[in-house]
């Protein structure tokens, strides 16, 4: 019996402690080889359990570490379980999660909390694994609520500025709200099946027999805890927030890893959602309207990381409808060619940002492709890979999710697909725009920020290279057809069949499309897209205020709770009915004393007599009663 | 009336005398002498009663009463002269600082 699994599940933790308790005492050194080495010792682990598992014919290797609790004969376990889709999952977060950690020293080098920086992301990476590779929902929620708590822990990392102090309270507000669903769907399947374990869950749903709960009601809750953590409608206000944190942080945690992780409940999940075609239908319509939804924020951002939350919002949301058609290999596909392509993204923009120390305003960059040539050719590539240029990774990925939503026999239709390609065609356009308002064009830089723009160190570059080259050739591997352990593809619907090679030359037309409108618009200085702008001026307007969700949240729900909370919760309940309460005892009091102490005149004989009086009734008393 | 009858009203007698006295007199030295008045004659009781029962404990418990009155004596004595230095009087009334 080894402990592989759960070795690589706690190295991480051993990382946060140490760096945690002893960072700032043994010094940065010190924090850089334990904060760096233990995350790849984890993901040297995965491999060899990778090897292990397919050594031994894909059998799941099921670890029990621990036993929690015996409740009423039933045992709660924290025990891993280690199958194909874990392990797609386990090596993204380990592999993508250390080259991240690498890059964090040179981003994180001058900052002066580098050792809790470290434990957090040490912290996360624990939680995080403990997510995918949970047995049960339970594992699977300490998981899913501790990235949560590191996520606030790092959105809040710079706290001394209150906003992000604030936007970090956002997300892990809005992030609860999910989590309630997530709960009860929980509950219900406790109630029904009498374990939380998701395989056993899910082999009781697909073995057909009669299911006790109705399948959609458990997916809808659940898929609403997954709303949350992936940032859909309408709980997806939380993510371009989330962008106060420092930029590693956000590629790690809020797109590459983290908000994947309701895309992976729901593919882990896939025999419930299987038998519920309403739940499935619900996920397909809220990822249609994220995706489209989002991308048209995206084009109106000015903050080169609101960009790139936007279309990590949209791209979550591309995934969604693959979940929704039944295509969960395809779900987990672009999960993984989307870690690497956005991680690189971000990364790039960390550097960027880096190079013009702090600067994130996309109308004060352009021309830096010749001052930073590494970080914008690895931008670019990722660019491609995101917009859906052949042969990069996105490509792919991106071109199985629009085929399975127009021809899934499991709710694919014609108009999905156009929702879904017109999203596509406008990831193509806001990409291709910020890179080249960023990138190209006459330099638009404050002077004195320009004189300072400089390349990254090599510990970042590297790390924006080896991304680049994994955006660039990810889709080649099948994942797909590599993850037997979900329920296999949808068959498409015999009569659509011709339509497949025209629907991939049109998913091609469309990137480049947007390339070509970008161009058009951002080319030579923006003078096009500063012309048509005075014309869409409400909708600009409109778009760049994000729909302006946050401003009816604040309405709707906001306003009455202050105004509850004022009224009636301070006004009446605390200061009328607990300081009233509290104040009518002391006056209580005074009161009885004031009437008692009348009593003491101070008059030693009257108290002589008094002990008198005392001595005399004694007396009597124990006469009388013998 | 025997021997024992007498002993035990002449106890009972000094030690109304003194209750008297503490309650009546303003005097705070009388007040203190009124009070040994009645430890004599709790003493004079205890001896009688030793002497009945022939025991000793009696006779030990009077040695105690007279150590701790003694004590007693030793601080109170101290304490009536710091008063009486302070206000200049013996008079009990006006040590009233203690009323509510």
């Amino acid at each position: 019996m080894t402990h592989l699994l759960t070795l690589i599940v706690v190295l991480p933790l051993a990382g946060f402690l140490l760096n945690g308790m002893l960072g700032n005492r043994l010094g940065n050194r010190f924090v850089t080889v334990v904060g760096c080495g233990l995350p790849v010792v984890s993901f040297l682990i995965a491999i060899r359990c990778l090897a292990d598992l397919l050594g031994g014919g894909s059998v799941p290797l099921v670890e029990t570490a621990y036993t929690w609790t015996r409740v009423a004969g039933r045992s709660f376990d924290i025990a891993f379980y280690f199958d194909r889709l874990s392990a797609v999952m386990t090596l993204i977060v380990t592999g993508v999660g250390s080259l991240i950690h690498v890059y964090s020293t040179g981003y994180m080098k001058e900052d002066k909390s580098y050792a809790r920086f470290f434990a957090y992301l040490n912290l996360f990476l624990f939680f995080m694994l403990s997510l995918v590779l949970g047995r049960s929902l339970l594992v699977l929620f300490v998981g899913w609520e501790g990235v949560g708590l590191a996520s606030y822990l790092l959105i809040g990392f710079w706290f001394e500025d209150p906003v992000n102090a604030r936007a970090g309270k956002k997300a892990f507000v809005t992030n609860r709200i999910g989590d309630a669903g997530f709960l009860l769907g929980m509950f219900l399947l406790y109630w029904a099946f009498g374990t939380l374990d998701m395989d056993k869950i899910n082999a009781a749903f697909t073995s057909g027999a009669a299911p006790v709960v109705s399948a959609s009601l458990a997916g809808i809750l659940l898929f609403i805890g997954a709303t949350g953590k992936s940032a859909q409608i309408p709980l997806h206000v939380w993510l371009p927030d989330a962008m106060a944190g420092p930029t590693p942080v956000s590629a790690l945690i809020h797109a590459a890893t983290m908000v994947t992780a309701g895309v992976y409940l729901v593919a882990r999940m896939s025999g419930l959602y299987l038998q519920a075609p309403e739940a499935s239908q619900v996920i397909t319509v809220i990822g249609a309207l994220t995706a489209f939804f989002a991308a048209t924020v995206a084009v109106a951002q000015t903050d080169i990381k609101k960009v790139l939350a936007y279309s990590t919002v949209s791209q979550l949301g591309f995934m969604f409808v693959a979940l929704g058609v039944g295509a969960y290999g395809v779900a987990i596909f672009h999960l993984y060619t989307h870690a690497f392509f956005k991680a690189c993204l971000f990364l790039g923009a960390g550097s960027v940002i880096h190079a013009l120390g702090g600067e994130q305003d996309i109308r004060k960059m352009g021309g830096l492709a010749k001052r930073i040539p590494i970080t914008f050719v690895t931008f670019a590539i990722a660019t491609a890979a995101i917009a859906g240029i052949p042969p990069l990774a996105g490509f792919f990925s991106k071109d199985e999710i629009l085929w399975f939503a127009f021809g899934s026999s499991r709710g694919g239709s014609p108009w999905l697909w156009a929702v879904a390609a017109a999203t596509a065609l406008l990831t193509a356009f806001y990409m291709f725009r910020l890179l080249w308002l960023t990138f190209l064009g006459a330099s638009r830089m404050a002077p004195e920020t320009e004189h300072h723009v400089h390349e990254s160190p090599w510990s970042m570059t590297s790390i924006l290279i080896v991304l680049a080259a994994l955006s660039a050739v990810g889709g080649f591997f099948d994942v797909p057809h590599f993850l037997i352990s979900l329920p296999p593809l949808p068959t498409p619907r015999e009569e659509l069949h011709h339509f497949e090679l025209p629907l991939l030359g049109i998913s091609i037309v469309i990137a480049l499309t947007g390339l070509a409108g970008a161009a058009f618009f951002f080319g030579r200085g923006g003078a096009r897209a500063d012309a048509v702008r005075p014309r869409l001026a409400t909708l600009h307007r409109l778009l760049s205020g994000k729909y302006f969700v946050d401003e009816a949240y604040d309405l709707v729900i906001a306003r009455p709770l202050y105004w509850i909370s004022e009224r009636v919760f301070l006004r009446l309940g605390d200061r009328v009915l607990i300081d009233g309460s509290l104040h009518g005892l002391a006056r209580l009091a005074q009161r009885t004393a004031g009437a008692l102490s009348r009593v003491q005149t101070g008059n030693l004989h009257l108290y002589a007599f008094l002990v008198l009086l005392g001595s005399i009734a004694c007396l009597v008393w124990s006469f009388r009663h013998g | 009336m025997d021997r024992v009858q007498l002993l035990l009203a002449l106890s009972m007698a000094l030690f109304v005398l003194g209750l008297l006295g503490v309650i009546i007199r303003r005097n705070l030295l009388v007040m203190l002498m009124c009070m040994e008045l009645m430890l004599n004659g709790v003493n004079l009781s205890l001896v009688t009663f030793a002497q009945q029962t022939g025991t000793a404990s009696g006779a030990v418990l009077v040695f105690l009463i007279f150590v701790v009155a003694a004590a007693e004596i030793a601080i109170a004595i101290p304490i009536v002269l710091l008063l009486v230095r302070s206000r200049r009087t013996l008079e009990a009334d006006a040590y009233a600082d203690l009323k509510g």
